[in-house]
């Protein structure tokens, strides 16, 4: 187990290194799960993500808040069950009111340039998930809590 | 691309897919030394066969369980074994079976052969530690080569290998292990040779015993030893061994026996053998350019190089590196059997003696300086047992892992552990001593008293305090060996109460069937083989139950240390303190009798905005079975009292102190790993589910939170 600070750093570094992650949403009978291009802000307390306002995991969203994400480090290699942690996300999602548009549009498309055209569109969300939790899992069954509390 | 080379077609190219000591061995025969006959099965087919197999990715997730800095020797062992076992039940696929088998029969038929580890690595300057990897002598057939040749392959991850594992840089992905096929030679007599004294540099050492090397490797036969100038052979000084045994080839392996009378007083080598022995070790020097540790035997008048290598010392070695301590745990029957006598017999009667002798003195009579003088008596006679408890008593522990090494090489079981049931139930003192609280307990649960007025009727019922004397007598205090034996018989009456409130055959050893598993594992052998795996069973019995005991009857020695301290603090400390520096030191020199790392100010776990929490922590599955309560942390002797039936015991380790709690346990998480650790084999005892090895387990886990003991995977979920 890591200490707090350990365990931030750890984190912070996973969801900095990665670029994608499996989003879960709540749908009308079964969850839903989806692959999306996140980013975290500094403070570790917002992943941000994009969707068109066609998608299912959009139509979700607006019924239910509530979201999971996975992300990981797998290489899809049998060493991956040693060498290979995840985080799971939990948390309430928000769409970013157009004042803070530019700044956090700014933030995302640092990590993902090439999808400047795609966040611009005005058929495309961008979202803010609120993290309440981060659920670390390394060497295939330890598993760390990171609750943010304020 | 055949996978077997014969010596004679071994050239310098080889010599990374053969390791080191086959290509030593082929040049050396080159030269004309004389060499057993025989073959290297190279690198490659250890390869083709931990990957076709899936065995590569196991042994990956076996050793990323835990950091590998959080490993106790024990759970390098455990980890080790649960390897061994992998490659033990995992058959050759069938082609690389065929190109093995083939010409493995064709060149050896049914002789005895030797079968050896040549680790590409290994000899090598860099990393040359002896008894890193197995070797396996008098072996025959078929079959048997190809399932040591497997064994020999699974040495590569032993746990003295896993130890060593920076210096050999051993890697999954990487690292392989080419295996030496020779005929047996069955020496008359055999040795070792330094062409360089690592305490002279002028000198060359040789050893030699009468009959097979085995017996002067691990310890049980005694060498004659010779020191010779390194220029010139001329013979300084002969140190002549009191010779009794020698180790023989039997059906199936090799053991020691008693030396023939005509052999006692005859050196193993005259003058002439010597020079032979020194002018081979000296031709070996002179080829591979530095010096060189050689094993040699002789037939007759043959001489036989049986192996070469650098010469190296463990230079970097650390002051506190116990690694060289742990590898000489590694002890063969002969030595273990040497070990149980003098443990049985010298030991713990005087062990017993010492406490005992303690306990009849009258502290009260004492003066103040005579108190003081009696505590720092008792502590350096608590000290000193410590001391045999880590020279001899731990090393016994070793009887255990040679029978479960045996068991599962003949019984092959999916369990690695699976051996464990034959061991348990040999009546240890702490099952015993939980007994008699079961008894006491039986008759409150029978009694018809109630709960408003429980214990003053107990205090009044004769048969209860008929038990509960009893039970001191021979038990004493239950605090007592902890912190301070002041708390009475309250206590224990206060325990057996708890006790009582447990449905009777809850928390019963979960006994597998015995005696079959025992007829099972006895009926692999035949003949002088089987009367050894009786003895061996004996030997691992024996070790087993003296892995409790022992700790109970060193407790008893501490115990009359601290209760010296006690009736000093009683009598004559006003503030509950100590100011005689002597007396102090003595007391805070009490030693620990296993490592117990002082306890830090534990994982910070809260930060502004952030609080972190341990889920799920993974150990070592050291007791089957699943169990969820509420933690009970025990930090110290105090906290042992408020302990309830059903609930999770949470501690450094299940010391002889705390085993009575253990039949109220609903499950125990430990921080100190291993399958041999007390916790572990107490709660295989109780059929209650167990994980070790849990670092930080008592800072992580609070009191009040509700845990899961997943004690077949060796998992704990908090909350």
């Amino acid at each position: 187990m890591q200490d707090i600070d350990q365990l931030r750093v750890t984190i912070k570094q996973m969801l900095d290194s990665q670029r994608l992650a499996v989003l879960a949403t709540q749908g009308e009978v079964r969850p839903y799960g989806s692959l999306v291009a996140f980013v975290a802000t500094e403070d570790m307390k917002n992943l941000l993500f994009a969707t068109t306002r066609a998608t299912r995991k959009y139509a979700n969203l607006l019924k239910n808040r509530g979201v999971a994400m996975v992300i990981d480090t797998r290489t899809n290699q049998t060493a991956d069950f040693a060498d290979a942690a995840a985080i799971t996300v939990l948390g309430d999602v928000e769409e970013i009111a157009d004042h803070e548009q530019q700044e956090l549009a700014g933030i995302y498309l640092n990590k993902h340039p090439y999808l400047r055209e795609f966040v611009e569109s005005p058929t495309t969300a961008l979202l803010r998930v609120d993290v309440k939790t981060y659920i670390m899992v390394s060497r295939f069954q330890n598993v760390q809590e990171l609750h943010l509390t304020s | 691309m055949s996978l077997i080379l014969p010596f004679e077609q071994i050239i310098e190219k080889d010599r990374p897919r053969v390791g080191g000591k086959a290509y030593a061995l082929s040049v050396m025969a080159k030269t004309g030394a004389r060499v057993p006959s025989g073959v290297c099965i190279i690198a490659d087919a250890y390869r083709r066969y931990v990957r076709s197999t899936g065995i590569a990715d196991q042994i990956r997730l076996e050793l990323s369980r835990k950091r590998f800095a959080d490993m106790r020797w024990e759970e390098v062992w455990d980890a080790a074994l649960r390897i061994r076992n992998t490659f033990l039940t995992t058959p050759l696929p069938r082609q690389l079976y065929g190109d093995l088998s083939r010409p493995l029969l064709q060149r050896f038929g049914d002789a005895a052969v030797v079968v050896r580890s040549s680790a590409p690595d290994e000899d090598s300057a860099r990393a040359s530690f002896a008894g890193l990897h197995e070797s396996y002598v008098n072996i025959r057939g078929k079959e048997a080569m190809i399932d040591h040749v497997r064994l020999v392959w699974a040495s590569l991850w032993s746990d003295a290998a896993l130890l060593y594992r920076r210096e050999l840089g051993l890697d999954v992905s990487r690292s392989s292990m080419a295996v030496v096929v020779q005929e047996l030679v069955r020496g008359e007599r055999s040795g070792v040779a330094f062409s360089r004294d690592p305490n002279d540099e002028t000198r060359a050492v040789i050893e030699a015993v009468h009959g097979l090397n085995q017996g002067l490797v691990d310890g049980t036969v005694e060498p004659d030893r010779w020191l010779l100038e390194r220029k010139g052979g001329r013979i300084i000084s002969h140190v002549a061994a009191v010779r009794e045994n020698r180790v023989v080839a039997h059906e199936g392996g090799v053991g020691a026996g008693p030396l023939p009378d005509e052999l006692k007083n005859r050196p193993p080598l005259d003058e002439t053998d010597i020079l032979r022995v020194y002018s081979l070790l000296l031709n070996a020097e002179k080829f591979f350019g530095a010096s060189q540790d050689m094993e040699w035997t002789m037939k007759g008048s043959d001489l036989f190089l049986l192996q070469s290598r650098p010469l190296t010392t463990v230079a970097n070695e650390e002051k506190d590196d116990k690694r060289p301590w742990y590898l000489s745990l590694k002890r063969s029957f002969d030595n273990l059997s040497l070990l149980r006598k003098k443990i049985e017999e010298e030991i713990l009667p005087s062990m017993i003696a010492a406490a005992e002798q303690m306990a009849a003195r009258d502290l009260a009579s004492l003066t103040e300086q005579k108190l003081r003088s009696e505590i720092i008596g008792r502590v350096d006679i608590y000290n000193s047992w410590v001391a045999v408890y880590w020279k001899d008593l731990i090393p016994f522990a070793h009887g255990i892992r040679l029978f479960g090494i045996a068991y599962n090489d003949a019984i092959r079981p999916k369990d690695p552990y699976e051996f464990m049931n034959l061991l348990a139930g040999t009546g240890m003192e702490g099952v015993q001593r939980n007994r008699m609280l079961k008894d006491m307990a039986a008759l409150v649960r029978s009694a018809p008293y109630t709960s408003d007025n429980l214990r003053e009727r107990l205090s009044d019922d004769k048969r209860f305090q008929d038990l509960l004397l009893a039970f001191m007598a021979r038990f004493g205090d239950l605090s007592c060996g902890t912190k301070q034996c002041s708390q009475g018989p309250d206590s224990i009456t206060d325990l057996v109460i708890e006790l009582a409130s447990v449905p009777e055959d809850r928390g019963r050893y979960a006994q597998k069937d015995v005696a079959a598993l025992e007829r099972s594992f006895l009926a692999h052998f035949d003949g002088q083989e089987r009367s050894h795996a009786e003895e061996l069973l004996d030997l691992a019995r024996t070790s087993y139950k003296t892995r409790d005991d022992d700790n109970i009857y060193l407790g008893r020695v501490k115990g009359q240390a601290i209760m010296a301290i006690d009736e000093y603090m009683r009598r004559f400390s006003k503030d509950g303190s100590i100011s005689e520096p002597e007396l102090k030191k003595a007391i805070e020199g009490i030693s620990a009798p296993d490592t117990v790392p002082p306890k830090g100010p534990g994982k910070n776990m809260q930060e502004e905005g952030f609080r972190s929490k341990a889920r799920q922590i993974t150990g070592q599955p050291a007791g089957p079975g699943i169990a969820r309560g509420k933690a009970r942390v025990i930090a110290d002797a105090s906290d042992l009292h408020r302990f309830r039936a059903g609930e999770v015991l949470v501690c450094d380790a299940v010391d002889p102190s705390i085993t009575f709690i253990v039949p109220l346990a609903a499950g125990i998480v430990e921080r100190r790993g291993g399958m041999l650790i007390h916790g572990a084999i107490i709660a295989r005892e109780y059929g209650i589910a167990c994980v070790t090895g849990i670092p930080d387990a008592t800072s992580l886990i609070h009191t009040g939170d509700t845990v899961t003991v997943d004690g077949y995977l060796g998992i704990v979920t908090i909350g």
